[in-house]
This record gives structure tokens, C-alpha cells and sequence, in this order.
């Protein structure tokens, strides 16, 4: 790249990511802007039998089926969410689309690439594996979920 | 000014390549199905720079449509190059007699159709 | 956008697919007798156009293969040979092998030579034994111009510094006017090739009073280009004109040093003195009685504007687009749906404007969505031509002789039906020569014709799409069915059937009639994947036979795949949509109807038979059985083996028809769920695969299942 103007960029070495940022469970999760299609509030979900139990079913977007995934279940965090006050995240990757079943958004993030560092290796923590990479704002531990890690696979969900 | 030619061939896979090389080149196409179709879209039109067209076709065949147009005032002097698969001898005589200027061989590429044309219609 | 040769290169595979069928009509209407010149040329065109195009593309094995096709034809066309029986099944032979190739082609796959090489031989040697002997029959006579050109660019004089002058004498005759050429461009054309100085010669122009034919030509001229390319090079750009001018081209003998043409021009062209104006017609004006090019002007020759009808116009349109206008439609449906539901919460009494308003919408919704439904329709025509060869190959390979009766060609169906009719209907016609028909002798010997028949017959009866497969063959033995589902397990010994249900155990998994397994209609593979196939259509396939006349299987299929024709059922508090076509019967349940079964099943006894019972909320895992099922609804829904099961659900709601949204693309496949739809109400609510449910149901109505919570993904198996 060449280096024709500096005064957008907040540093010289990188480019500047935009993460949103919410809360599940308590804790402080986050995922790229990009990938972020809308959020709104809950609803009720019709149950899929036989899914696994962070599916709480498939809504009614636009006249789309949209399913929606319960984060805190999927992440094995407590769940003890209050679902009329919950909120969903509709995300894409990879062309399929999800709505993610959050507790509250907190905040978009404007970070230089740079400021994010590689989760550290945990082997007993299953959970790890949906985090791409870790970041530290007003001294608050932010993690960055892997989106096509966290969605199941279509191979996964055929029982 | 934009050359303008008539390409007339039953083949949709024909015309739409004749499409393509023609405007590829510049040169503005007007595409007709058949002889019949090929003298119906010439009623409409201002004469063409040039015509193409196919022998072997539904209704009225390319020498049919040839005799056709070389019969009106207006459009004895066109340039027609005839699309052909052979290059038989027998053919060229054929189309010459029944008064094609030129012919272009089935499969062509795009520049020498255009070299043809240009051959034909400057 | 996407790459164009490569979009024309789709659609002239679509065309492709337009030419076999044009034509395999044309050699059917041959074998029926109508072998005139106009249908001979239509088949010959059809092979001509998908070479023509072959070609373009450099899809080798095609050219040749239709190369070879179109000379044969062109005999017929000729009237050096005439299209009796067996030439005409060689015809035949060579369009499936010619649409072997195509979609071979189109998919990148290698075709078989061992096939293919055989019948191109024999189109070969029918061509030959009639051919007049012609200089290059036989070889594919087939060079594109340019590339003519460029390898002789290529191969004479390796480039030198400096290149030969050529000297050309042009001198034009008057036919070369008349063909409409022009030496102006064919001088400019020279120019391309080189330094080019050009001499007019306008000694021969006559005055204008003696003038007699502008049109002659009199103007010639002597050329000299200094150019690497060669004579070759220098002949081809007077291709057109040869014959029709002299011409004499040969290497100056003084390199640039031009002796007879003292002043020679720079280098351009001398456009003012190519005399366009004379070359070009009069136009009208002059006195001279200009040559008629030929027979008189104006419109066609009546002859050929007889022979066929204009085609109707059509527009082709990406299949997406019509999708996504239909699935539009499908949301009005739905959102009118939800109208009509808050109008009726608002308490809009039945008469007032408001409710004859929706109702007039509801009218129009349902005509546009008709007609969107029929935009993907098409005509079942290709299908049964498909079918038509599955009878050639089948009656080649068991040595019997098979006449395809076809009616209702024209029949409209869903373009997705029609695509997913293709297996089950290649297997139900397989079997219908294979197992259905006698031997030939057999046949004469029971009194029957010797060519035995199969018909194919399709048509639209209220509402659904009918198609009938039968054969006039000796029907169904059914003593040996039923001892062979006997001796295979499949019924106990002591079954008393009905003939209907004897009939019925074809569609048994694996159950097979014939004795010797053929290598024809496979093994393994039996009536069972059939209707599993037009299950999964939402269809029906029954079966009629009558001892020594013969057997027919008709197949009922809805029109479209993108509504059903639902019952909406409430089950644990979710609805849940069952599609009609599954559903045998609806009853309530006594108390004696139920009986306990196994330690945690029940059966249902209704009309002396003993069906199992599910109980459908918890067969999704939406609760646990309810142990007591008196009074409660049951469903009979068809099985796998046609057996019906009695499925409980809480209350029926509504009879409807909703539109099927694709469950699979968003999340994946769900056991027991076919799709979802959208309700009235906003809800999504699912659509039941009922055969799917039965085939993975536990059974279990009397006690909680092994994991009740469907959030432990419950492994279902048959066994309880």
C-alpha cells in the first residue's frame, strides 16, 4: 500500500477495524462491524425439534427463516437470561445468516488492527475456540468471536 | 458513424456471438431469426453498411433472402457476406451467383469477421 | 458482469437442449410417415445449428460427431437415401448420442468414444454407401478463415529487414460491382498489409454521354505493396472478388524503385480516386436500365413463407428472477393472510367495503400467483422424449420390440417437478419393459401383438399434475408377490391381502419381482425409491393390474413445489403445517380404539387393523407422551411401506395452502421437517415430512422418552 495520506490513519502500521460490541452474560464479546447485517429486539422464536439446545428456533425475517442462536448457551456461559429483554444481532458469513441472541449491545469500536492480540492458548476451555482474538478497552477485556466457528455447520445440524 | 449490419441467422448461439463481435467492434447489430424476419427488420431500419446472414434456415433460407433484398432499389449495392460452415467450392459459387459479395466461414472469430467486414464495407 | 462468451456459451447449450428436441420431433414425425423436405430440413437444421455452434466453442468430439450426422442427413435431403426403419433407428441412436455429447459437453465430462465411436461409424457408413463420390466428404471440412490466414502468415517468408514489393494489376469487372463489393475497401484492406502506393488507371472511363453502365467499371489500377505477409496473404483479401476482376500479382522486379509510375504517392490510399460514386447504384435516377439482381423484389418467396409458422415470441429470462417473483408472491400471500386476520380482530363486520375489498385482493393475489406459478412451467415434452429413448435402449437391450405411446406431451408442469420426475420415471419405464412386457414370442403365443406397448400419458386433473406409466404386458402375478414377500420376510405367512395390497408390496424397500435381477433396472433399487422420490414431490403413486392385460402406475403431483396444500395442526402449543397429500384420514380416537403394545407403545385398531400410534409432540420433542389418548385427534398418515400410522395431535386448525420457504438453505436439514411457511400471524411455523417422522419415530406414548428435553438432540431410532 502506499502511503499517500496519514491523517486518517490512526496509526502508521495498520488499518482501523470497527467492532460491535455486547454483553452475554456478563461478559464483554464483540464482532466485526462487517459482518453485522441489523440489529432488533426479540421474538418469538418457533422451536426446530431435535436442535441442538443454543438453537432457540427460527423467526420470521422480512419472510426470511432466520434461526437464532442463544450466544450464552452456545459460549456455555451461565444462562440465565431474561429473553423480553434480550436482543439479536443479525450476522453473516459465508452466506448463511443468523440472528444472535445477545443480552444488551454495549458500543461500536474504532481499533487499529494492531491493538489485537491472539487469544492464549487454554486446552481445557472448549469455549476458546470461538474467539479469534482478544483486546483491551478502558480496561475492560473485549473478545472477538469467530463467526464461522460459532455457526454450526449444515453437516453439524443433520442429525 | 457507428457501421450498422444486419445479421440474420436461426441460431440464437449464432446471433448472440454475432452480437458480440460486432458490438465488440463498434459496429451496431441488428439481429432477425430468419430470411423472413431478416427482411421485416430491413423495412424498418435505414440500409445497413452491411448484411450477414446464414444459408440454411427456417421460412426463408439465405438465398431467398439474398435474391430478396437484391431486388429492392435501395439495397443492391449492400454488402452481404454469407455465413457458411463449408468452404466447399460449390457453395461460394452459390452464393456468389445468387449475389452474396463475400462469406465468412462458421466458425469465425470475432477478427475475421470484422476483417471481412471491413473488406466488404470499409 | 459475468463473461459473455461464457454467458453465450449456457445459452447455446440451452438452445442445444431446443435443437434435440426439435430434433427427435422431426425424426417421430419421419417415423410416422410424414418424410417430407420440409421435416427433413428441420432435422437437418437442428444438427447443422448445435455443429455450427459446437464449433464456436472448439467442442471437438461434438463437431465431428454432428459432422458426421448432418452428411447422413444430407443424403437423406439429397433423396440419395431414403429414411426406412433402419436407417431411421440409426437416427435415432445418433440424436441420443448427439445429446449424450451435448450435455457432456456442457458439464465438462468426457464422453464415452466407446459409445459414441461405433454409431458415428455407422452415420459414416450410410453416407458412404450412397454419397456421390465428392472431393472431401468424409473430412471434416472445417477451417475457420482467420485462422487459415494467420498460419500463413506464419509459415512462408521469415521476417526480413527489408520486405519484397509485390506489383498487382487490379482490374475489376463489372460483376464485381454487382456483388455489392468495392475495391475502395479492398485497396484499404492492402493498405493494412504494408506500405502501399496505389496508381488509378481512368484512361478506359468512357465520357459520360457514352456511358451506358455506370455500373461497368471502368476505372483499374496497378498497385505495389511492400509487405512481409506474402502472396497468400495478398490473394485472401481478394477472396470475394475472385473471378470477378482480373487480377495479377507478382514480386517487382526492382524492389522500390518503381519505373512506370513516376509519381508515386506517399503512402496512403487514394480515397478520391477510388470513384465510390460509380461503383455505388444510381440511386433511382438514372436512365439506364439498371440489371434486376435477380427474381422480382419485395416480399418472400411464397414457398417458404408457407412451409412453417413464425415461432412464437418468447423472452428469455434467469430462472433467479422468476424465483424471486415468486417468492414475492408468496409474501403478498402471506401479508394478505395477515390482513385478513387483523381485519377480522378489528370486528369489520362481513359486508361493509373494507371485506369485499380484501376479498376482490385475495381473488387477484391468487390469479397473479397462478400466473407466476406457470411462468416456470414447462411442457412435460422433454421429459417424454427422454423417456422415449430409455424405451429405445431398454428394447435394444432385452431383444423386445416396444412401441411408446405417448399423449399429452404439452402438459405443464413445474420446471423442478419436471426435473425430479426424470429418475423415478427412467426406472418406472425400465420396469415397465424389463419386467412388465413378454417376450416377444410369449406375446404371440398369449394371442397379443408381438410389439408390445408402453404409454406415457400426462395431464392436468383438478389441480394436480397426472401422469400414467403402463404397459400392455402380463400384469402382476400376484400368488408369486405374495410368496416372495413371504419367503423374504417382509409379511407373515398367514396375511390375508387384498389384491390393491399385494399390489402395493412392489413399493416394499428392496422387494424386487423379477427373478434374475436385470442388469437393467438395477439391483436393489425398487418401486420403494420411486415413491420416495415423488413423496418427496409432494405426490402419489398407485399401481392397477389386471392378470394378462397389462399394469399402470399413476402418479399424482402437485403443480408447483412453492405451495402445498396444507392442514394446520396445533401440537404442544406450536403449529405445525401437514401436508394434505400425506394425510389418509383424520378421526378421533375412542377409548377402545387404543391398545397397549410393546412396554411403552400403543396400537390404534381401526377397521380390524392394528396401526402403530405416535404421538407427534413428542416425536419432535416438544413434550412427553401424554400416556392417555382417548378422545384424542389421530391422523392416518401414509408409511414408508404404505401401511398407514395413526399420529396424535392436540387440535386441527385450519385447512390451508401456504408457502413453502427452504429451511434447509438457512439452517440445515431437520429430521422430520420438510420446510417451514409464515403464517398469518408473523409466525414461522413448520412444515412435517410425515414419512420422514414415521420412518425415525421411537413410538414411545407411554412413558418419557430416554431424553425427553429436545435439548439433548435425541438419537431416534425405530426400536423402542
Amino acid at each position: 500500500m502506499t502511503d499517500v495520506s496519514t491523517t486518517t490513519e490512526p496509526t502508521k502500521d495498520g488499518k482501523t477495524i470497527e467492532l460491535l460490541s455486547f454483553l452475554v452474560s456478563g461478559q464483554d464479546y464483540c464482532v466485526d462491524i462487517m459482518s453485522v447485517r441489523e440489529i432488533r429486539g426479540s421474538a418469538r422464536a418457533t422451536p426446530l425439534p431435535h436442535s441442538p439446545a443454543y438453537i432457540r428456533g427460527v423467526i420470521n425475517l422480512r419472510g426470511a427463516v432466520l434461526p437464532i442462536m442463544d450466544l450464552s448457551a452456545r459460549l456455555d456461559l451461565q444462562s440465565a437470561t431474561d429473553t423480553s429483554r434480550n436482543v439479536i444481532i443479525v450476522v453473516s458469513t459465508h452466506d448463511r445468516t443468523v440472528g444472535l441472541m445477545v443480552d444488551a449491545v454495549s458500543d461500536i469500536l474504532a481499533l487499529p488492527e494492531s491493538k489485537l492480540q491472539s487469544p492464549p492458548e487454554m486446552p481445557s476451555d472448549e469455549g476458546r475456540a470461538f474467539i479469534s482474538a482478544l483486546t483491551i478497552v478502558d480496561d475492560r477485556m473485549i473478545r472477538v468471536l469467530d463467526l464461522s466457528a460459532i455457526l454450526p455447520t449444515a453437516n453439524e445440524d443433520a442429525a | 458513424m457507428t457501421m450498422q449490419v444486419l445479421a440474420v441467422d436461426d441460431s440464437r448461439t449464432m446471433r448472440d456471438m454475432l452480437r458480440l463481435a460486432l458490438t465488440g467492434a463498434g459496429i451496431e447489430a441488428h439481429l432477425a431469426e430468419d430470411g423472413m424476419h431478416g427482411l421485416e427488420r430491413l423495412d424498418e431500419l435505414p440500409p445497413p453498411d452491411a448484411i450477414i446472414t446464414d444459408i440454411n434456415m427456417p421460412r426463408m433460407d439465405g438465398f431467398g433472402f439474398i435474391d430478396a433484398v437484391r431486388g429492392r432499389e435501395t439495397l443492391r449495392a449492400v454488402p452481404i457476406l454469407v455465413l457458411t460452415t463449408e468452404s466447399a467450392a460449390e457453395l461460394k459459387a452459390r452464393a456468389r451467383a445468387a449475389g452474396a459479395t463475400g462469406w465468412i466461414v462458421k466458425p469465425f472469430d470475432p477478427e475475421s469477421l470484422v476483417r471481412a467486414l471491413r473488406m466488404v464495407a470499409g | 458482469m459475468t463473461d459473455p462468451m461464457a454467458e453465450i456459451r449456457a445459452s447455446f447449450f440451452v438452445e442445444c437442449e431446443e435443437l434435440l428436441e426439435v430434433l427427435l420431433d422431426g425424426l417421430q414425425s419421419m417415423e410416422d410417415g410424414l418424410a417430407d423436405s420440409e421435416t427433413i430440413n428441420v432435422v437437418f437444421r437442428a444438427v447443422h445449428s448445435i455443429k455450427g455452434g459446437a464449433g464456436a466453442f472448439g467442442l471437438d468430439a461434438l463437431v465431428a460427431f454432428a459432422h458426421r450426422f448432418e452428411t447422413a442427413l444430407d443424403e437423406l435431403r439429397s433423396g440419395r437415401l431414403v429414411a426406412d426403419g433402419e436407417v431411421l433407428r440409426l437416427f435415432f441412436t445418433g440424436s441420443d448420442i448427439l445429446a449424450d455429447l451435448v450435455r457432456d459437453s456442457r458439464d465438462g465430462n468426457p464422453t464415452d468414444d466407446a459409445l459414441v465411436a461405433p454409431v458415428r461409424a455407422d452415420l459414416e457408413a450410410l453416407a458412404a454407401t450412397t454419397a456421390v463420390p465428392e472431393a472431401d466428404t468424409g473430412v471434416i471440412d472445417f477451417q475457420p478463415m482467420a485462422l487459415a490466414l494467420d498460419l500463413d502468415l506464419d509459415a512462408p517468408p521469415p521476417p526480413q529487414a527489408d520486405a519484397p514489393v509485390w506489383q498487382i494489376r487490379f482490374r475489376p469487372e463489372p460483376g464485381l460491382y454487382e456483388s455489392g463489393n468495392e475495391p475502395l475497401f479492398l485497396i484499404r484492406a492492402l493498405r493494412d498489409l504494408g506500405a502501399l502506393t496505389v496508381r488509378c488507371h481512368d484512361d478506359a472511363v468512357p465520357g459520360l454521354e457514352a456511358m451506358a453502365n455506370p455500373e461497368a467499371g471502368h476505372i483499374w489500377w496497378t498497385l505495389q505493396l511492400e509487405t512481409t505477409e506474402g502472396e497468400a496473404a495478398i490473394r485472401e483479401v481478394f477472396d470475394f472478388v475472385d473471378g470477378l476482376c482480373q487480377l495479377d500479382i507478382e514480386v517487382a522486379p526492382g524492389g522500390l524503385d518503381l519505373p512506370d509510375l513516376p509519381q508515386p504517392e506517399p503512402t496512403s490510399a487514394p480515397e478520391p480516386e477510388a470513384a465510390p460514386a460509380l461503383a455505388a447504384p444510381p440511386d433511382g435516377g438514372a436512365a439506364t436500365a439498371p440489371k434486376p439482381a435477380s427474381t422480382p423484389p419485395g416480399e418472400a418467396d411464397p414457398r417458404a413463407a408457407a412451409a412453417t409458422p413464425a415461432p412464437r415470441a418468447t423472452v428469455r429470462v434467469d430462472l433467479e428472477r422468476i424465483d424471486r417473483l415468486v417468492n414475492l408472491v408468496g409474501e403478498i400471500v402471506i401479508n394478505q393472510a395477515m390482513l385478513s386476520q387483523s381485519v377480522e380482530a378489528a370486528g369489520i363486520p362481513p359486508n361493509s367495503p373494507v371485506r369485499s375489498g380484501l376479498e376482490e385482493f385475495l381473488q387477484l393475489t391468487r390469479d397473479i400467483q397462478e400466473s407466476v406459478m406457470m411462468i416456470r412451467a414447462q411442457p412435460v415434452k422433454s421429459l417424454f422424449q427422454r423417456m422415449a429413448r430409455i424405451v429405445r435402449e431398454t428394447s435394444a437391450a432385452t431383444g423386445k420390440e416396444v412401441r411408446l405411446r405417448t399423449e399429452g406431451e404439452n402438459t405443464e408442469v413445474d420446471k423442478t417437478v419436471i426435473e425430479r420426475l426424470a429418475d423415478p420415471l427412467t426406472h418406472m419405464i425400465r420396469n415397465a419393459v424389463d419386467h412388465g412386457l413378454e417376450a416377444n414370442d410369449a406375446r404371440e403365443a398369449h394371442g397379443k401383438p408381438r410389439e408390445g406397448t408402453v404409454s406415457l400419458r400426462a395431464m392436468h386433473r383438478s389441480g394436480r399434475i397426472v401422469i400414467e406409466i403402463a404397459d400392455d404386458g402380463s400384469g402382476i402375478d400376484r400368488s408369486r408377490v405374495l410368496d416372495k414377500a413371504i419367503r423374504q420376510g417382509l409379511i407373515s405367512a398367514d396375511s390375508q391381502l387384498s389384491d390393491t395390497e399385494i399390489d402395493n408390496l412392489l413399493f416394499l424397500p428392496g422387494f424386487s419381482t423379477a427373478d434374475a435381477v436385470s442388469n437393467l433396472s438395477g439391483r436393489g433399487v425398487g418401486m420403494d425409491v420411486v415413491r420416495t422420490a415423488i413423496q418427496a414431490l409432494g405426490g402419489r403413486v398407485s399401481i392397477a393390474s389386471t392378470r394378462g392385460k397389462g399394469t399402470s402406475f399413476t402418479i399424482s403431483l402437485p403443480l408447483t413445489l412453492a405451495v402445498l396444500d396444507g392442514m394446520v395442526v396445533r401440537v404442544a402449543g406450536e403449529t405445525i403445517v401437514i401436508p394434505l397429500s400425506a394425510i389418509l384420514e383424520t378421526l378421533a380416537l375412542g377409548r377402545d380404539d387404543v391398545r397397549s403394545f410393546g412396554p411403552s407403545t400403543h396400537v390404534v385398531g381401526i377397521r380390524d387393523r392394528f396401526l402403530p400410534l405416535l404421538d407427534l409432540g413428542a416425536e419432535l420433542g416438544f413434550r412427553a407422551p401424554l400416556e392417555d389418548y382417548a378422545d384424542q385427534i389421530v391422523l392416518l398418515v401414509g408409511q414408508e411401506d404404505g401401511s398407514p400410522a395413526a399420529m396424535v395431535v392436540d387440535a386441527i386448525d385450519d385447512q390451508r395452502q401456504v408457502v413453502i420457504k427452504g429451511l434447509h438453505e438457512s439452517y440445515g436439514r431437520v429430521p422430520g421437517i420438510a420446510a417451514a411457511t409464515i403464517l398469518g400471524d408473523g409466525q414461522i411455523a413448520l412444515i412435517l415430512d410425515p414419512i420422514d417422522l414415521v420412518s425415525r419415530a421411537h413410538g414411545c406414548t407411554r412413558r418419557p422418552p430416554v431424553a425427553s428435553d429436545r435439548i439433548a438432540n435425541v438419537q431416534t431410532g425405530r426400536d423402542t
